[in-house]
């Protein structure tokens, strides 16, 4: 293709984003349209296999058997949620085990939260209020973005979400409401989950280099700030229901703005987890990596017993 | 037939399925790939399940106040009524998968029986297990011979295990001074009669998949009578670790 051509072809393409139309696997797309989606699906993927380990933590733990099934129950939601965008991922021309390649090299990001250890049971409840709320508010602009195959896998991640969610301030309310241990778990777990799950919407508008880009291919649909604006203002009257205290002591209602006012974010924490430096970033690591290699010979022996039962196919035809 | 030897009849099938899924809880997350753990982890909420209608029926029996939990955190060791081979470790693939196999034949033919209970309450909880374990021995089965039939290296390590863990499979057969009470009363079933059925499918399973069959005459037993291996322990302290530490609280 020319130059020339190729630029009527962006442009038909931007034009088809613009109407509101959907981009499908087999249509043609720019480069770094596919670059981008790669790059943001897999790490979505790869969030969820890596949010899969501080929850699994507690599993075996869990302090009745209803929250023991629940818990596990939505730690296999996550593997699902997993499952469904490694395919969508793989619908841009791109293998499961290079995405798994990308990430066991740590050439590919995953949301740097989960670097963060579960140390109590509370923890559990802070992460399904806190994080899953946190990612909901990220994912459902994402129900509607451009790419046919990630919009329609948001759509089914973004319900089973918000039923975590749920469950979640389900398990912190009944902390909250428990014995003083219970409640000081609680609160405990809020004071080291609350900065974290802000950082997680991402870094200050000034400092993020793809929100221009993502906005027009309908990647994203608010900036970071905006994002991280909405998660306060929807989470803070939560934990006032419950009567837990959010740990900023700058946190104010704003009459003017209509918004809540909020303390600094410590960013070099922040960057310094992103760079791999965070309390739990090689645990994360090596426990993928060695499920991976572990269950090597088990995924070798699935292979060759398919090939085997399928020479066994053709030599009857024959 | 007295409410204790029903419970403790009930305990004999009721903590195979907490153990066992137990067990493979502690797999979530490291599965050999994410097909596989989800399938793992399908297999410990179906048992999770199961666990929760027998320990509720039992809370229920008991009266004064008990709960599933209690039952299910709060016993002693020597309490849990469930076979050694559930609480064997994650050595790897090869045992979480003969594990369930040899459980999973042994399982469905049960299930089978105790449809037919007395107990209409059991003879439910029965019922409904029996697509769930139907699937879970499809699984193993299949993956039995994936594993026997695979690669050397993947026949080798199942075949390991098949060896290794063979010696407790005759204790699914042991009937307890409660089982014969329970049996006698038409409620419970008499697991000595699936013996023969139980080897003909399992050696039919290892034979497709080209494993040798074991023939080792000496068997383990104890796990049936509260006689545990020294992993049961450890199992435990995960399993307890919350109720002991935080004793009466709602969670």
């Amino acid at each position: 293709m020319s130059e020339q051509e190729i630029k009527n072809m962006e442009e038909i393409f931007e034009q088809r984003i613009a109407r509101d139309e959907k981009i499908e696997p087999k249509d043609w797309m720019p480069e770094k349209y596919r670059k981008t989606h790669i790059r943001q699906i897999s790490q979505h993927a790869h969030s969820e296999i890596v949010g899969m380990l501080p929850e699994g933590n507690w599993v075996t733990r869990a302090p009745s058997m209803r929250r023991k099934v629940a818990l596990l129950a939505k730690v296999q939601d996550e593997a699902g949620h997993g499952l469904y965008l490694y395919s969508a991922c793989e619908t841009l021309g791109v293998s499961r085990e290079e995405l798994y390649e990308q990430l066991h090299t740590g050439k590919a990001k995953y949301s740097s939260i989960f670097n963060y250890p579960t140390v109590t049971w509370a923890d559990i409840g802070a992460i399904g209020w806190l994080v899953d709320g946190a990612a909901i508010i990220n994912q459902v602009p994402l129900c509607s973005t451009s790419y046919g195959p990630y919009a329609r896998a948001m759509v089914r991640v973004c319900k089973e979400e918000s039923f975590h969610q749920r469950q979640g301030y389900e398990i912190m309310m009944t902390l909250a409401k428990g014995t003083p241990e219970q409640k000081e778990l609680a609160q405990d777990a809020l004071n080291r989950w609350w900065w974290p799950s802000l950082m997680m919407l991402g870094p200050t508008d000034a400092e993020s280099v793809h929100t221009a880009q993502s906005m027009k291919w309908k990647l994203k649909r608010k900036t970071n700030d905006e994002l991280r604006q909405q998660f306060i203002d929807q989470t803070v009257p939560q934990a006032d229901l419950i009567g837990l205290t959010v740990p900023d002591p700058d946190l104010k209602w704003n009459e003017e703005t209509g918004h809540y006012d909020f303390g600094s974010i410590d960013w070099d924490e922040f960057w310094q987890v992103v760079k791999g430096h965070g309390p739990c970033n090689k645990e994360r690591m090596s426990a993928r990596v060695d499920a991976w290699e572990n269950g090597a010979w088990v995924r070798d022996a699935a292979m060759a017993y398919a090939e085997k039962q399928n020479d066994k196919e053709i030599k009857k035809a024959i | 037939m007295k409410n204790e030897n029903l419970i403790q009849y009930i305990y004999g099938i009721a903590d195979n399925a907490l153990i066992l899924g137990q067990r493979l809880s502690e797999l979530c997350g490291h599965g050999p790939n994410l097909e596989t753990d989800i399938a793992g982890t399908n297999m410990a909420l179906d048992l999770l399940g199961q666990t929760r209608s027998y320990y509720q029926y039992v809370a229920q029996l008991s009266g004064e106040g008990t709960t599933e939990d209690d039952i299910a955190f709060l016993r002693t060791e020597r309490q849990y009524k469930n076979v050694l081979l559930v609480e064997q470790p994650n050595t790897h693939f090869g045992y979480v998968i003969t594990r369930q196999f040899f459980y999973d034949v042994f399982h469905l033919l049960l299930l089978q029986e105790l449809q037919n209970s007395k107990d209409e309450t059991l003879a439910a909880i029965a019922k409904k297990g029996i697509k769930e374990v139907s699937y879970h021995q499809r699984f193993s089965s299949d993956w039995i011979k994936r594993l026997g039939d695979g690669t050397e290296v993947s026949h080798s390590k199942v075949q390991e295990a098949v060896d290794n863990l063979w010696k407790f499979t005759d204790e699914l057969f042991h009937t307890t001074e409660d089982d014969k009470v329970a049996i006698k009363s038409g409620i419970g079933v008499d697991v000595t009669q699936l013996k023969s059925a139980y080897y003909e499918k399992i050696k039919a399973i290892l034979e497709e998949a080209t494993l040798n069959i074991p023939d080792h005459k000496w068997f383990r037993k104890g796990g049936k009578e509260g006689i545990h291996s020294e992993h049961m322990g450890y199992l435990l302290s995960d399993l307890q670790y919350m109720q002991r530490t935080y004793p009466d609280m709602k969670w």
